[in-house]
């Protein structure tokens, strides 16, 4: 940006993209002025037919004429419109949803049926006209403005006899020069709020309706959320991978190459043995804890076998005995399957940890467009969101809430505890 | 007796054919993926192949795939797969086609070098070896049936089988005498409905109901 000096600011200013403005400002007229000679003719024709009362059916069709061509007209005008404010004031109305692709009377009538084609009508017939006033009253401002600022010129330029009561160089004329330097000023800033006002009425009639801005808003969140889902999905993969292919199998490497050392040096001294024994006993340790860490990730077996695989996998690690039940004649999607994963596998945990339970009972089946996952436990009850213990359902609620599931947990106090999710899965 | 390995962790596929020639046998081949097993198996004819779960290239089950077609093809070579998890349903899958000269374990049981070698030689000879965890994750899902029939420690003996292991065997784990072993077994055939007709085959037939990979 260039300095400008405060005189620049004060004077140029106000009219830094006024011509571009007033440029719209008269570009509208003629599009809002187009539907009038059509008005004007409906408005004769029935005047014509009223006080001939029914007897002239010869009318009906002349004024049926003009309702036709606005139907016609209508998305001539907006296009027009949509062009005049990409051409001078560089915005681009949003459009409004179409229904359904194709050319042709069928599409035509579909057209007609939709609420933004009436709402483009309507902006067109009575928007329009009213915004042509408003629009003729500002050119006017501009021209009456720049008539009164030049009046010496016209008195030294325009033959005496000419001169409206032969206003010469006199006190009025400067009066007139002042007060036309004032509405100079004025005069760009009632076209920007022209401008303001013509926006807003397009923006409300020509684009689309809040309804039409909320479903696509819901659409374009929808759409974002299960790319954020999927690329964290793909995240948790690609972590087992590199641990399964690195970490995990070093550990492994190094636990063989202690046994291998335990079983074959004989003849170690006690200490150096009781060394190895403790880093053997160390390294299975460590990668019994790193194979519960992975798995808790994202399983390979449920990409490669899906839930049921997974699940008794989960079940089995469990000190508890647990019954797992899947009854999915196809596999829901893969973030589905995660989902429902991680909620069986949070909630048995819980069990584990909180519920002193003696059994659990895990029931995965389809209900139609709904993966139905119900984990039960016979154990002391009391599970709640909201208390200390309780962080782990709040994230599997917050999990299951993710991709519009319902979560619901029975658990009074003295149990059983039954943990309801329904996960919503396209057919 | 004479193996192939089958694993692409360089490390690991190093320590594997240390404690296999610790135990005295010749490693013939070592590959890193599922095709290569195939040729080599074609190549040497081994006793033995040990193969990883997860290979180059699609990093999922080729183990599992490869294992069942050298079982079918070469009956004379057994297969003993390696996972960093056990999954039952690969066990599952490998059971079904053909229960001996099978194993399955977790790769960390390699690090107990006296127990892999025995499960190793036992696999060789035609037997089986399962792996704890994997006979736990197949409990999970045997639920109705017989099998509730099972004391515990009906169902602890039973296990031990499926695990591949002899009567002496299960008598040293569980710390009781060889007959209270075979009586266990016994009570265990009762109880499954085996009759003593075949009575060769009543082991691997309970193993088999057991694990829910035979419908008989």
């Amino acid at each position: 940006m260039q300095f400008a000096t405060w005189p620049q600011r004060v004077l140029a200013g106000p009219f830094r993209g006024a011509g571009r403005r007033t440029a719209f400002v008269a570009a509208g007229l003629p599009l809002h002025l187009a539907v009038v000679p059509l008005w004007l003719w409906l408005v004769g024709t029935l005047a014509a037919l009223v006080p001939a009362a029914t007897l002239r059916p010869a009318l009906l069709p002349l004024a049926a004429l003009p309702v036709l061509l606005a139907l016609v007209v209508t998305p001539l005008l907006t296009a027009g419109q949509r062009r005049r404010y990409r051409a001078l004031v560089g915005r681009d109305l949003p459009r409004p949803a179409v229904p359904g692709p194709g050319r042709g009377w069928k599409s035509a009538v579909r057209r007609l049926a939709t609420r933004s084609w009436w709402r483009q009508a309507c902006y067109h017939a009575v928007a329009g006209p009213l915004l042509a006033v408003v629009d003729l009253a500002v050119l006017a401002v501009w021209a009456a403005a720049l008539a009164a600022a030049s009046i010496y010129v016209w008195i030294w330029a325009l033959p005496p006899q000419w001169r409206v009561s032969d206003l010469g160089y006199t006190v009025q004329a400067a009066y007139l020069t002042a007060g036309g330097l004032a509405l100079l000023f004025l005069a760009p800033r009632l076209t920007g709020a022209l401008v303001r006002l013509e926006s807003r009425a397009a923006e409300v009639l020509l684009g689309p309706s809040r309804t039409e801005k909320l479903a696509r808003r819901v659409a374009d969140l929808t759409a974002s959320r299960a790319g954020v889902l999927d690329a964290a999905d793909e995240e948790r993969r690609r972590i087992e991978r590199d641990l399964h292919d690195g970490a995990q199998q070093r550990l492994v490497a190094l636990a063989v190459n202690l046994g291998l050392a335990r079983s074959t040096l004989g003849d170690l001294p006690a200490d150096a043995r009781t060394v190895i024994d403790e880093a053997h006993r160390e390294a299975k340790e460590a990668i019994a804890e790193l194979n519960n860490l992975v798995r808790g990730l994202h399983p390979a077996v449920l990409e490669d076998r899906g839930l049921d695989a997974a699940l008794s996998g989960v079940a089995a690690r469990l000190p508890i005995p647990v019954r797992v039940a899947v009854d999915l004649p196809q596999r829901p999607s893969p973030t589905v399957e995660a989902v429902a994963y991680f909620v069986v596998s949070e909630a048995l945990t819980n069990v584990v940890k909180h519920a002193r339970a003696t059994r659990a009972d895990v029931t995965v089946e389809r209900l139609g467009e709904t993966l139905l996952v119900v984990v039960a436990d016979d154990g002391a009850g009391g599970a709640d969101l909201a208390a200390a213990g309780g962080t782990g359902l709040a994230g599997l609620a917050r999990r299951v809430a993710s991709v519009d599931g319902t979560y619901s947990c029975s658990s009074p106090a003295g149990g059983p505890t039954v943990i309801t999710v329904e996960l919503p899965c396209a057919p | 007796m004479r193996a192939v390995i089958a694993e692409d962790s360089l490390l690991l596929r190093i320590g594997v054919v240390k404690v296999l020639e610790a135990a005295g046998f010749q490693v013939c081949a070592q590959v890193t993926d599922a095709e290569g097993l195939l040729a080599a198996v074609e190549e040497h004819r081994p006793d033995i192949a040990v193969v990883d779960v997860r290979m180059p290239p699609g990093f999922t089950d080729e183990g599992v795939r490869a294992a069942l077609v050298i079982r079918r093809q070469y009956p004379r070579t057994a297969v003993l797969l390696l996972s960093q998890y056990v999954e039952e349903r690969y066990a599952a899958d490998l059971l079904a086609a053909n229960t001996s000269g099978v194993g399955y374990l977790l790769k960390q049981r390699v690090a107990d070098v006296e127990e892999f070698t025995e499960a190793v030689r036992r696999v060789a000879a035609g037997g089986t070896a399962l792996d704890p965890q994997v006979v736990a994750q197949l409990l999970v899902r045997r639920h109705s049936d017989p099998l509730d029939r099972l004391t515990p420690r009906e169902r602890e003996v039973l296990e031990l089988m499926a695990g591949g292991r002899s009567n002496s065997g299960i008598a040293a784990e569980l710390v009781v005498s060889e007959s209270a072993v075979a009586k266990h077994i016994n009570s265990i055939f009762t109880k499954l409905d085996l009759p003593r007709a075949d009575a060769d085959h009543r082991r691997v037939l309970a193993v088999l109901r057991f694990l829910g990979v035979a419908t008989a």
